[in-house]
């Protein structure tokens, strides 16, 4: 018998199905992997399953009986914990507060016993060689640190089904490795550990069996044995996929784009790279090596200490965001909700709001030409929108990203950075991703695009540059681009320097 | 079938809380006026109007520093300083300059108080809760100092006439509410600055991202704030042909609810001038309709108090 059999379960919307009839089992010590395009249902299915949702049809049986999870609270006290993909710590606590928060151990007297809190604490940490502090305050922790804190947690509660939500998608391979060495300990104290990924790599890394859904639908489970890289890309999109990085034949011109020395202390060291017209330069490194703060530092997020940036070969001095948007120079950035998007408004806001110079007559915005850049916009990028009053809170990762893009691109940028253009979002809006870069590039401009993901980096760039530490480590390109070499730069210390 | 039912009922909902502060503004007038027919005379809608316009006034620029995200308790104080210092440039027995002199240097009063309320929230990086608070206290002290003490009365005809007198028939000071409500709706729907002004509520970093000088929006906002205080401030003193530097006390609180009432977010990042002047008139319209019935404004008080709650818990529902 099955520890956890989910049985023609399905769900719907404001009459939307966003599961229809998913029957599968869950085993004790196995990692079932979950997997499937973003909309194909599976933080659904989560959530039913951990109590924040109820399931229309069908029904969930654990351990032989049929269940009713009513709550989260429910789905712990029968040993169901979710990690969420946003985490939610309370910063300004200790980490031996936040994973008693709500069940404090009580003193005689009804008083937070933190002796024993800090202890229990301590011993969990200790159990599971998660090497944190309990004294610890949250805030101080890397997104790594407060997920292990998190999973840490969910054991806690004696759980036997931990659910984590795409645990990987923002933290370092070498956090990852980390990771992974938990949660194999967590199968081998015979636990199940269901796991949503979107990432190959490590999918095949750790699965015993996977799961795929597809727009809702169950497509099929297997054992990872039974399974190659592409034939599980196929069950994903149900389509062959021949080539996501489709090759440019690069021919890339005079020099558009210079840096040289650039620096901001703390954060990285005499930087210095140039991007030529119609070339894609990859940065590559770990978490923490300094790309994203290169990429803001250009843009005039947060300008660098020292160093010059040349453009068409002059000097130009970039002190704001908006100094970097006269010099056609753009940012998707890293975190669409933080830096790209205002959740509260529309889809049409977004899109024409760093543009919005481009309808001002005698003053006033003129909506009706705003209104048809932006639906241009829509039907260009392929944003799958009803209109341009949909808000764009409601949209999916990938269709939330290409907003971005569409927004930025309607800047008419010379100068594209791209910071983790695909994190999050599924391969179809991937591939279109890649295309419309590609068709950037082609048009004899620039791109930077930093990437955590090795495939993308080296399917997408001409050149590579490489940043560990805040330092430049390595510029690397045509054979040169390969796994190996770019994680050998990636992993180049401050000391053997 | 029940699909459907589900579908409906978001429908309704959503629809509901868009537009329910209308419906609840008709109810309330068809209650009034059910009443006491005296209600829906002209002379008591003027009446009901011209008692809003000062509150809506200042709803209005607060609404505005609303959206970016701050808020402005200092439009009580900063009403009175440039109350006290514009009466006293015109009284009928020295007028010392012209009238729209004097209105002028009150507005600009207005202005440096916002600003300095602005620079102390963009530079100095303090909640907009402490740093107009700051500003409301010194105002007030402000205020009294330059009157010491005493209210400042007696002022030429030509400056009374903005507050009590009549231009066909209707008062002055519903005019400039008009002209108002227009030029902030205006501002924030039709310029480049309004719509940042939304972009800095919703998301301050991704505005910044999107090449928006934040610091300089938020500036806009409470110098704008600022000087429509500064204003009423002018206009009471017409309609009272005197200002006191005690003027204009918890005024700041009735803009902010009428604000709240009308749907802005105090998050930030939403709010629709009409539905503000909507609430405005809603509290001017159940002060004015339960004077009518001869309530206590001791129960006035507590009315108010749960309109405003009520108007908070369909925003709420409306957010999920």
């Amino acid at each position: 018998m099955s520890y956890l059999q989910i049985k023609n379960v399905g769900k719907s919307f404001f009459g939307v199905e966003a599961l229809k009839d998913i029957s599968f089992n869950i085993e004790l010590g196995e990692i079932h992997v979950v997997i499937g395009e973003n909309g194909a249902g599976k933080s659904t299915l989560m959530k039913i399953i951990a109590g924040l949702y109820h399931q229309d049809k069908g029904e969930i049986i654990l351990k032989g009986e049929q269940v009713q999870i009513n709550s989260p609270i429910d789905a712990i006290g029968k040993g169901i914990a979710m990690i969420h993909q946003e985490l939610m710590p309370v910063p300004y606590l200790t980490v031996a507060e936040n994973v008693f928060l709500g069940r404090e151990p009580k003193t005689k007297l009804g008083l937070v016993d933190r002796k024993q809190m800090f202890a229990d604490t301590k011993k969990l940490l200790d159990e599971m060689k998660i090497p944190i502090q309990p004294e610890a305050e949250m805030r101080t922790l890397s997104v790594a640190q407060i997920q292990l804190v998190e999973i840490a947690k969910a054991v806690s509660y004696n759980s036997e089904l931990l659910i984590m939500d795409e645990p990987t998608s923002a933290i370092s391979d070498r956090e990852v490795d980390n990771l992974c060495d938990l949660v194999f300990r967590l199968k081998a104290q015979n636990k199940a550990i269901v796991f949503i990924s979107h990432k190959l790599d490590e999918i095949f890394r750790v699965a015993d069996r996977i799961t795929v859904l597809r727009d809702g639908e169950y497509i099929g489970t297997k054992n990872k044995e039974e399974l190659t890289r592409d034939g599980l890309i196929q069950m994903m999109i149900g389509r062959e996929l021949k080539d996501v990085y489709e090759k440019r034949d690069c021919k890339p011109g005079k020099v558009i784009f210079e840096v040289e020395n650039l620096c901001k202390a703390g954060k990285f060291d005499n930087i210095s790279f140039n991007v030529r017209e119609g070339e894609v330069l990859g940065i590559a490194g770990l978490m923490g090596a300094g790309r994203t703060e290169v990429c803001e530092a250009i843009f005039g997020l947060n300008p660098a200490d020292s160093g010059t940036i040349k453009i068409d070969g002059k000097k130009v001095s970039i002190r704001s965001t908006k100094d970097a948007i006269e010099h056609k120079i753009a940012l998707v950035p890293e975190d669409r909700k933080e830096l790209g998007l205002n959740l509260k408004d529309s889809t049409g806001f977004n899109i024409s709001l760093s543009v919005l110079k481009n309808f001002v007559e005698r003053g006033m915005i003129r909506k009706d030409k705003e209104n048809k850049a932006v639906d241009e916009a829509i039907e260009t990028f392929n944003v799958k929108v009803q209109n341009r009053k949909t808000p764009v809170v409601s949209l999916s990762g990938g269709n939330q990203q290409k907003v971005v893009i569409a927004k930025w691109m309607l800047s008419n940028p010379n100068i594209l950075i791209l910071d983790e253009p695909t994190r999050g979002i599924d391969i179809g809006a991937k591939t279109e991703i890649y295309k419309l870069i590609n068709q950037f590039a082609k048009e004899g401009k620039a791109v930077i695009m930093v990437s955590s993901e090795l495939p993308e980096v080296i399917g997408m760039s001409d050149r590579v540059m490489v940043l560990s530490e805040g330092m430049k480590t390595g510029m690397l390109s045509g054979d040169e681009i390969n796994q190996m070499e770019i994680m050998k730069c990636a992993t180049i210390q401050r000391e053997s320097f | 079938m029940e699909m459907i039912k589900k579908m409906k009922m978001s429908v309704d909902s959503k629809e509901m809380s868009q537009y329910g502060i209308y419906f609840a503004f008709l109810i309330l007038c068809v209650l009034f006026a059910a009443s006491n027919p005296v209600f829906l005379s002209l002379g008591n809608i003027i009446n009901i109007l011209r008692q809003i316009s000062f509150n809506a006034i200042l709803a209005m620029g607060m609404t505005m520093v609303i959206i970016t995200g701050g808020i402005d308790l200092s439009v009580g104080s900063v009403l009175a300083v440039a109350a006290v210092v514009s009466a006293s440039l015109i009284q009928a027995s020295h007028p010392m300059v012209p009238t729209i002199v004097a209105i002028l240097v009150g507005v600009l009063i207005g202005a440096v108080c916002g600003c300095f309320n602005g620079v102390f929230v963009t530079k100095g990086g303090l909640p907009a809760f402490i740093s107009t608070m700051v500003m409301m206290t010194i105002a007030r002290g402000a205020a009294q100092l330059f009157t010491k003490g005493r209210p400042v009365s007696g002022l030429t005809s030509d400056f009374t006439f903005l507050g009590s007198g009549f231009i066909l028939g209707i008062p002055v000071p519903i005019y400039l509410l008009a002209g108002i409500v227009i030029i902030t709706a205006f501002i924030l729907n039709k310029t480049r600055t309004g719509r940042w002004i939304y972009a800095v509520g919703g998301n301050e970093t991704a505005a910044r991202a999107s090449g928006i000088n934040v610091h300089r929006v938020k500036m806009v906002t409470y110098i704008y704030c600022g000087m429509l205080a500064a204003f009423v401030g002018i206009i009471m003193t017409a309609r009272l042909n005197s200002a006191s530097p005690v003027v204009g006390e918890g005024y700041e609180l009735d803009a902010i609810a009428a604000s709240v009432i009308g749907g802005t977010s105090m998050e930030g990042g939403k709010g629709k001038i009409i539905s503000v002047l909507i609430g405005a008139l809603i509290i001017g319209t159940i002060s004015n309709g339960l004077d009518i019935l001869n309530v206590s404004s001791y129960w006035q008080q507590i009315v108010k108090g749960l309109i405003i709650l009520v108007a908070v818990l369909i925003d709420r529902k409306a957010a999920k």
